[in-house]
């Protein structure tokens, strides 16, 4: 290995890898402009930022998937090119993306050995390569059945495979983009368990996050972006979550909302004995009943998958409930279709709002009249007036702060917080009286988080009930008045507000009922 | 297999209109040139092949009307492709629905009693409504069923070409056919005008052109075109905007199959003045019209253009058979390149792929 010559005095442990003045732009933005890196061996190095601050682009080109118009990556003190992501794993550099490249199909292993060339001829040896794994899983504690599909695993379970995958191929630096955003809080334990053994045993590790309570109990130290440019680095033990905000956002973060207390209103919504089954024709909603009042936001707690996304799209017309009922307005939901429903004035921030609410490759402008294109207002006889399209676009992008070089750029090419602001921008026009809102600041960095639970406290002051479906609790806790925890399907309880315990409702979240956690 | 280290593979961020002429273009001179082989094969040098094809099909008069002639149906049927495609149903059955217009319009011209200024509006009419309703059965299958659909388009096709074949064999046979299978002749009210000295059905090629504005403005300006577009782009959204796919996908396949049906009445009525056999109607328009639609990159006013570079192969198709006396099935092995290079340059679409020149 090369002489550390660079390193700062004092400092012994040697770079893993150093990235010197990283330029990569895009049509109308610069991603990266002169990034500088130093990655230490063995440590775990988080790299945060705000949506769009350009982790994921730095990361992308250091993993071969995109060419750096300037600067050098240099490994182990040797500059290196990397040109594919089959240098990169040459290179032992593994990256574990945030959303899985996993063949639902194929079973783990097939999945882990996929693209090697392993074994004589056509025949993969599966029993040498079963023990490997079971060796890898064992040792870092990513426990998972070789034989099993990869369809019928956890998200959890998914992500061990893809960080076995790595493994497999002997990655000595693991670049993890965003790894908790898909995870319950004992599955996050047990990844920052695997990600200390890992350290210990020599790997290196990237974090990619904008989450600073993991900064904090993960990192030892920390890379902050801004724009495309580095702010700073810092040792994890000399820093607070304060700072870090502030260096991430560039301006002091509060972390209290304002939420004024006052009177519910009347009942907008009345839920009553709902059954609904999921994709499978399996139950998925077994006798849901509750009432949302004006002015009042109800958290939907619970894990993923235990009939949250089928509560939101029986109440927005997008699956038929098989029983029961729910009344707005002395309507019932239940009767009425996905556009009916939108045109009493229900709104509805889908869960997956890139690959639901909106459509990509269409322009700002017209997803912004995704909903509302043919009322009078946009539309003369049968034709699309584009001037009153054109000036709503131009008032959402100012009101909503949604920032795009102009209302024509596709909706694919905003950030995740410029779409989900475009999304409210778009549903939340006309005061609505109901709105449904599914993990509406998930994987949004801070500043746009802060910004979306405004907008949704706004509604709620405003005479809005909403209803608040979340996997993540300090945003349901923040936000709601009252929480309502689903498991399997059925209600285990509703707490108010103030009687809200974490640990409480973490329990009714694994299936007790409120009255034997004893609220 | 290791990628060598002096090819860059990119994601393109955004496609320019430049980027997707060149990439175009590039693929139809990749096909030029593999197609030379072919002509190399026979002996003949495919740059004198492709001088002849050029001067033949556009150098006089008489090549240019072949093409003119040759663009109709394929500006007809790949206008209502572009239709069916922006709905992402993959219609490949614009043969079939041609071949049931022309079968529609020759049953209104033979049987149908009408005063004789009305015959030909009927014929038309009867034409687009037998084209969209064949186009339709497939549209059904898709939105009730799940069929797929491309099967059930191409399967439609042979379908259409056999009840032609039985009506031409069978009950419509002409008395005065003297034992072909053909039918009679056309009463000459039934008959499309054509550009005195050419084989040009000028109403038609009208009505082509027509189409092509109408269905470019009905994409980008109306509602209906909002929908359609949506559905394509992400059947998901517009399942949560409350958008119909099913209705879009019924509106886009009539409109699809009509105008290929429109497409089989101009050959009925306009070239041959009466109904023969399918392949003897049809020059496989209705799946030339697939390339000419893809090309166009699925954009109604495109196919203006890409129509007639198809009219240009094909008409050159007749030079390659009369001057160098070679099959004209070497247009179909053409345009099967020319699709093949087109679907494979996609990739070029999509990813930037650059040499880079080493730095010492």
């Amino acid at each position: 290995m090369v002489d550390q010559a660079d390193a700062p005095v004092g400092v012994e442990v040697p770079a893993a890898l150093e990235m010197h003045g990283i330029v990569k732009r895009f049509p109308g933005v610069v991603a990266n402009d002169g990034v500088d890196l130093e990655i230490r061996k063995g440590e775990i190095h988080c790299l945060l930022g705000e949506n769009g601050a350009g982790k994921t682009t730095l990361m992308r080109i250091l993993y071969g998937l995109y060419q750096p118009d300037d600067g050098e990556i240099v490994l182990h003190g040797e500059p290196a090119r990397i040109t594919s992501p089959k240098a990169a794993l040459a290179h032992r550099i593994g990256m574990v993306h945030q959303h899985f490249h996993l063949v639902a199909t194929l079973s783990v292993q097939e999945n882990i050995v996929l693209g090697l060339s392993e074994g004589t001829g056509p025949f993969l040896r599966s029993r040498a390569t079963r023990a490997r794994i079971e060796r890898l899983a064992e040792e870092y504690g990513l426990q998972v059945d070789p034989a099993a599909k990869v369809w019928q695993l956890s998200v959890g379970q998914q992500q061990r495979v893809e960080i076995l995958k790595a493994l497999y191929r002997d990655a000595h630096i693991l670049i993890m983009d965003e790894p908790t955003s898909v995870l319950t809080p004992q599955e996050v334990d047990s990844l920052f368990g695997t990600l200390r053994t890992l350290v210990d045993d020599g790997l290196t590790i990237i974090f990619i996050t904008h989450k600073l309570d993991e900064v904090m109990e993960v990192s030892d130290r920390v890379t902050v972006l801004q724009k495309g440019k580095v702010v700073a680095t810092v040792n994890t033990a000399e820093t607070s979550k304060a700072e870090l905000a502030r260096l991430m956002v560039g301006r002091e973060v509060v972390f209290r909302l304002e939420k004024r207390t006052h009177e519910h209103g009347e009942v907008v919504l009345e839920v009553s004995d709902l059954h609904a089954s999921n994709d499978r024709g399996l139950p998925a909603l077994r006798g849901v009943s509750f009432d949302l009042h004006e002015s009042e936001i109800l958290g939907v707690a619970g894990v993923s998958g235990n009939g949250q996304h089928e509560l939101s799209e029986v109440l927005t017309g997008l699956r038929r409930a098989t029983k029961g009922s729910a009344i707005l307005e002395a309507k019932d939901l239940t009767g009425c279709s996905a556009r009916e429903i939108a045109d009493m004035g229900v709104a509805h921030v889908p869960t997956e709002r890139i690959r639901v609410g909106t459509v990509s490759s269409m322009s700002v402008r017209e997803n912004l009249i995704l909903k509302s294109y043919r009322s009078p207002e946009y539309s003369r006889w049968m034709l699309l007036d584009e001037k009153a399209a054109q000036r709503n676009a131009r008032e959402a992008m100012r009101e909503y702060e949604i920032s795009a070089p102009h209302d024509g750029t596709s909706a694919g090419n905003l950030s995740g917080g410029n779409i989900q602001r475009l999304v409210l921008a778009r549903e939340l026009c006309g005061s609505p009286r109901f709105i449904v809102a599914a993990h509406p600041t998930y994987g949004l960095d801070v500043g746009a988080t802060e910004q979306i639970r405004q907008v949704l406290l706004d509604q709620r002051d405003n005479g809005a009930g909403i209803l608040l479906i979340s996997e993540d609790l300090d945003e349901i806790m923040q936000l709601s008045d009252r929480i309502l925890v689903l498991y399997e399907g059925e209600v285990m309880g509703t707490v108010t507000c103030d009687e809200a315990n974490i640990d409480e409702i973490g329990l009714m979240m694994a299936g007790s009922r409120r009255e034997e956690v004893g609220l | 297999m290791t990628r060598p280290n002096w090819l860059r593979i990119e994601r393109r961020e955004a496609l320019t209109p430049w980027v997707v002429f060149s990439v175009s273009f590039a693929a139809i001179v990749a096909a030029l040139l593999a197609a030379g082989i072919f002509f190399k094969g026979y002996g003949v040098s495919p740059v004198r092949a492709y001088g002849l094809i050029v001067s033949g099909a556009l150098g006089n008069k008489v090549g240019l009307a072949e093409t003119v002639r040759r663009t109709i149906p394929l500006l007809l049927c790949g206008v209502g492709l572009t239709i069916a495609f922006r709905a992402l149903f993959w219609n490949i059955g614009a043969e079939g629905q041609l071949l049931v217009g022309a079968m529609a319009a020759a049953g209104v011209a033979l049987f149908v009693p009408l005063p004789e200024v009305l015959r030909l509006p009927a014929m038309l009419v009867a034409g687009f409504i037998g084209g969209g309703l064949w186009a339709l059965l497939p549209a059904f299958l898709k939105v009730k069923l799940g069929v797929n659909d491309v099967i059930s388009t191409l399967m439609l096709n042979y379908i259409a070409a056999f009840v032609m074949q039985y009506l031409i064999q069978g009950p419509w046979k002409g008395p005065t056919a003297r034992g072909f299978a053909y039918t009679d002749k056309f009463p000459s009210s039934a008959i499309l005008a054509r550009i005195p000295g050419t084989p040009i059905h000028w109403l038609t090629l009208i009505l082509g052109v027509v189409a092509a504005v109408i269905a470019f403005i009905w994409v980008a300006r109306t509602r209906q075109g909002f929908e359609i577009r949506v559905v394509g782009e992400n059947p998901d959204a517009a399942r949560y905007a409350g958008i119909s796919q099913a209705k879009v996908i019924l509106v886009a396949m009539l409109v699809s199959g009509g105008l290929a049906g429109l497409a089989g009445v101009g050959e009925a009525a306009g070239i041959h003045r009466m109904l023969l056999a399918p392949v003897k109607l049809s020059a496989g328009y209705g799946y030339t019209a697939i390339i000419v639609a893809w090309l166009a990159r699925r954009n109604p006013l495109a196919v203006i253009v890409t129509s007639l570079l198809f009219g240009v192969i094909m008409a050159g198709g007749d030079v390659i058979k009369v001057t160098l006396g070679l099959p004209f099935q070497l247009v179909n092995v053409f345009n099967g390149l020319i699709l093949f290079f087109l679907i494979g340059s996609e990739i070029f679409m999509r990813y930037k792929v650059s040499i880079v020149w080493r730095r010492s």
